[in-house]
């Protein structure tokens, strides 16, 4: 059975906690084990505390590589700001030396030592890379109808350089795995584009972020789209809390959650009391 | 018109800038950028300004905070120019220099304060519980040995200069 090391962030537990519930209930039906990962910080987000201090944020995130490492196991995440952020550590210290040793020096203040041996991968890749499509379509049992807009955001596939996880232009794994569940994923333009909140730009210019929220809720809109679903808490908070201002009404969840309705967990444990936008199931 | 620095156009590539060099001045990022649709931010212009050296257009700009890290531009561009890092370190060199915005200094002021971007509170923690979650998640939040050490590396490295 895969295991890995919980890697839970900021905004799934502090905000979307049926996000964190969804995904320790799909993935022990599919046979993935997660382990607690304890005292671990915020990643630090990729866009936004990296851009105050590179070495602050890769001193922070080599900690919580450390801290896996100890546990020997590799990491999962459920957010792209997580992933982008402890992907790019775990490239930048396990393929060069120097700086490992230069980050070393720092973790030595806390007893800690990051050897470059730990690998992160997202929620999203492992479902459909290591659990495979049909695996999860036999574990669903109840099917849904829902048309829905499938959101990759932007650090969960680029760099893709980096990262071999789809075609960052016109992916499909994730409308694969949304399909998984009976759902249809319906075509829009600009599906690609930003939500907006990354980089600093939701909490530095909120209004700015709004414009690219709005742009994608439009294209959603137009195409149909009864709910969005999305791989990144951030995403997530970014849909959810801005469409009452917009004028939009479109139900947002994150993969976690559409897999648990799908896979017949109870309404109760999605928590989706914490949802601005109501979603009716 | 501004007069190119050559002294800070490498100091900025040493602080992982360099790969300014490569750009041909094509534009493809500027036509990939979201954020370029809604403002005035030109990532061309700073990636040129950049090369330029020119300190003050770049570092005192708030155009520099327009860019979400979407790597539309970066996946795009045809000299591979690492674009996403050189916003990343011109801002690292911005924040450097006292320039950054209320609400950034609060994020900051966070991770530092609890470990995390966002603050934790009792209904959090009501939610968490009525969905058998822990009410306080096993993080640094659970822990003030953790959060202590997280704090003595940011420290080390300097992060609480930002928070100031």
């Amino acid at each position: 059975m895969a295991k890995y090391v919980f890697f839970l962030g900021c905004i799934a537990p502090l905000r979307y906690p049926g996000i964190e519930k969804s995904t320790k209930v799909v993935c022990e039906k599919l046979g993935i084990e997660l382990v607690d990962f304890e005292d671990a910080s915020c990643c630090p987000a990729p866009g936004v505390i990296r851009a105050f201090s590179k070495k602050s944020w890769l001193a922070a995130a080599a900690r919580n590589l450390a801290l896996a490492e100890k546990m020997g196991l590799d990491i999962i995440t459920i957010c792209n700001g997580c992933y982008g952020s402890l992907f790019d550590a775990a490239h930048e210290l396990n393929n060069d030396e120097a700086k490992r040793a230069e980050v070393n020096k720092i973790l030595a203040e806390i007893g800690l030592e990051y050897k470059g041996t730990i690998n992160v991968f997202h929620f999203a890749d492992v479902l459909f890379r290591e659990v495979g499509i049909d695996k999860i379509k036999a574990a669903v049992t109840n099917p849904l109808d829902y048309k829905v807009g499938t959101f990759y955001g932007c650090h969960f596939l680029k760099p893709s350089k980096y990262k071999s996880i789809d075609n960052p232009e016109d992916p499909r794994m994730l409308d694969d795995l949304v399909e998984a569940t009976g759902a249809t994923s319906v075509p829009r333009a600009k599906k690609m584009m930003c939500c907006g909140a990354g980089g600093g730009v939701r909490s530095g210019q909120g209004e700015l972020a709004l414009k690219h929220t709005r742009e994608n809720l439009e294209n959603m809109s137009a195409a149909g789209t009864e709910y969005i679903v999305d791989v990144c808490p951030f995403c997530h908070l970014q849909f959810d809390s801005s469409q009452g201002e917009l004028g939009f009404n479109i139900p947002v969840l994150h993969l976690s959650q559409l897999f648990g309705i799908a896979m017949g967990m109870d309404a109760k444990e999605l928590g989706l009391g914490a949802h601005k936008v109501p979603v009716k199931l | 018109m501004a007069t190119p620095n050559v002294e800070f156009a490498k100091e900025m590539a040493e602080a992982g800038c360099e790969g300014a060099r490569l750009c041909f001045q094509c534009g493809t990022c500027t036509a990939s950028c979201p954020s370029g649709r809604f403002t005035s931010y030109r990532i061309r212009k700073i990636v040129r300004q950049t090369q330029l050296g020119l300190k003050e257009e770049i570092l005192t700009s708030n155009d520099l905070w327009d860019c979400t890290t979407c790597y539309s531009c970066e996946e795009r561009c045809p000299r591979e120019v690492p674009i996403v890092d050189i916003i990343i370190s011109l801002r690292n060199m911005a924040v450097a220099e006292g320039h950054m915005f209320d609400n950034h200094k609060a994020t900051a002021k966070n991770l530092h304060e609890l470990g995390h971007t966002v603050s934790f509170n009792d209904k959090v923690k009501a939610q968490r519980e009525a969905l058998g979650l822990p009410g306080v998640p096993p993080t640094v939040l659970r822990n003030p040995k953790a959060m202590e050490d997280l704090r003595k590396i940011l420290d080390a490295t300097a992060f609480d200069k930002i928070t100031e």
